[in-house]
């Protein structure tokens, strides 16, 4: 994986996922090497996003490499019309590796082509942030044990998480029986569908949260945002059915766990945090050393 | 060629060598010429549109003196020109009549429809793979979204 970019999930193989979530796994056992302390990574961040910045740089930080960059847009020179060839022409220069984020859709793919080094996506637009796909399958892995047979239900906004579709495709490859719990104003997009249809894989749609719990694996939660309804009254009517409150967990099997990508605004309940089944919070630490794993094979200095 | 094509087509006055690409939606023809790169053409280029057609009601037709497209740089213009022929001549003869095919790729001819999309944010060559010749559907190299018959425009 030296020197390759990582835009979209579909950038690394199956075998190369793997490798990732197994050196991810080590850097677990020992967060703090010192191996990246020649290095600089930029960290460039178009449009705010603190938790992602901070877990990056969190990242890098532990294995003693450099940060460098911007926090928005505002403070680069983008806000004097600099084109994004340009910054990243330049920023090249400066770093050994690129991490950003950007508004734009495929602004990754085309700084990935511009840049004279490797560049991490860290989300461009509604399009990939191929990392969240890559510590979620980390989460379902060492929570689970593998990553085959599972049945996973995503619940909330289906239609226009891009973290959704990200990891449905993914695991498209280890034979998962999905389960998508949505309002249908949010129903998964038909594309994504054709995806498990095209695997021979099976799902099911519902509108009924609790009936599916006691089914499942995984439970990866999502918001449901209110401005994706043009009419505010039928958000009104399906906001508190899509909510986890720890008494819905009384069925579920032992071996369930709670994801979400965070932030949480209210669809799963305080009362569900003390309860072992919920993983969100150690779902985000695992994001740590799922970067750490990127940064450091993409780097070469491990292989 | 029927008659009355042909009566039609003689408007235009008939090349001794080259390609004549005919059947081109008369809206289309200017876009055809862009695509082929025929504004700086230093050859003989006979340009005729809003021709009556029997098949296609109005029409448009080229005629390049002297030039013999590959079929990867001619089957650019299926995009904008899916009903287009052409007609090989040499020495005023027919010497073979095909169709254009959408071809696997294309490069800077599509414009994404993807308001948020980087190519409609910076200057940057859109490149998309067509994943369905038939529906005609086009995915974005860049923003992975697709761009299909229904929204497709042109740069």
């Amino acid at each position: 994986m030296k020197n390759k970019s990582l835009v979209s999930i579909n950038d690394f193989s199956r075998e190369e996922h793997i490798r990732i979530l197994e050196l991810a796994g080590a850097f677990e056992k020992n967060p703090k090497q010192r191996i990246l302390e020649d290095y600089v990574v930029a960290t460039l961040f178009f449009e705010p996003s603190t938790r992602t910045r901070l877990s990056f740089e969190s990242a890098a930080t532990r294995l003693g490499a450099k940060v460098i960059g911007f926090t928005d847009s505002s403070s680069s020179s983008v806000q004097k019309g600099e084109s994004l060839r340009d910054t990243i022409l330049t920023v090249s220069n400066y770093c050994d590796i690129i991490v950003m984020r950007h508004p734009k859709e495929g602004s990754s793919r085309f700084a990935s082509e511009v840049a004279t080094v490797p560049v991490i996506n860290a989300g461009d637009g509604a399009n990939q942030h191929p990392t969240q796909t890559l510590l979620d399958m980390y989460s379902i892995r060492k929570t689970q044990g593998s990553l085959d047979n599972l049945n996973i239900a995503f619940v909330g906004d289906l239609k226009y998480g891009r973290t959704v579709h990200s990891l449905v495709h993914a695991l498209c490859n280890y034979n998962t029986t999905f389960h998508f719990v949505s309002p249908l104003e949010l129903k998964l997009p038909s594309a994504v569908k054709m995806d498990i249809k095209e695997r021979n894989l099976v799902y099911h749609q519902s509108t009924d949260l609790l009936e599916v719990i006691e089914k499942v694996d995984i439970l990866y939660m999502t918001r449901i945002q209110k401005e994706r309804f043009s009419d505010p009254l039928d958000y009104e009517k399906v906001k508190n059915a899509y909510v986890l409150h720890n008494s819905m967990l009384d069925f579920a099997k032992p071996n369930l766990k709670i994801l979400h990508p965070l932030p949480r605004v209210n669809e799963i309940t305080t009362d569900v945090d003390n309860n072992p089944k919920a993983y969100y919070f150690t779902q985000a630490l695992n994001g740590v050393y799922v970067r750490q794993a990127l940064l450091a094979s993409i780097l070469g200095v491990v292989d | 060629m029927e008659k009355e094509d042909l009566r039609k087509e003689l408007k235009v006055s008939a090349i001794e060598n080259g390609t004549v690409i005919d059947h081109i939606p008369s809206k289309s023809v200017f876009q055809v010429i862009k695509i082929l790169n025929l504004t700086e053409y230093q050859n003989q280029l006979l340009i005729a549109t809003n021709l009556d057609s029997q098949k296609m009601g109005k029409k448009g037709i080229i005629k390049v003196s002297n030039k013999f497209f590959k079929s990867d740089e001619i089957n650019k213009i299926a995009l904008v020109a899916p009903t287009a022929t052409l007609i090989i001549i040499k020495n005023f003869e027919v010497i073979e009549k095909k169709k254009v095919e959408v071809p696997d790729y294309a490069e800077n001819i599509v414009k994404c429809f993807n308001p948020n999309c980087i190519t409609n944010n910076e200057e940057i060559v859109t490149k998309f793979t067509v994943i369905d010749k038939k529906e005609l559907k086009l995915r974005c190299h860049y923003c992975e979204k697709i761009t299909a018959r229904n929204n497709i425009a042109f740069r």
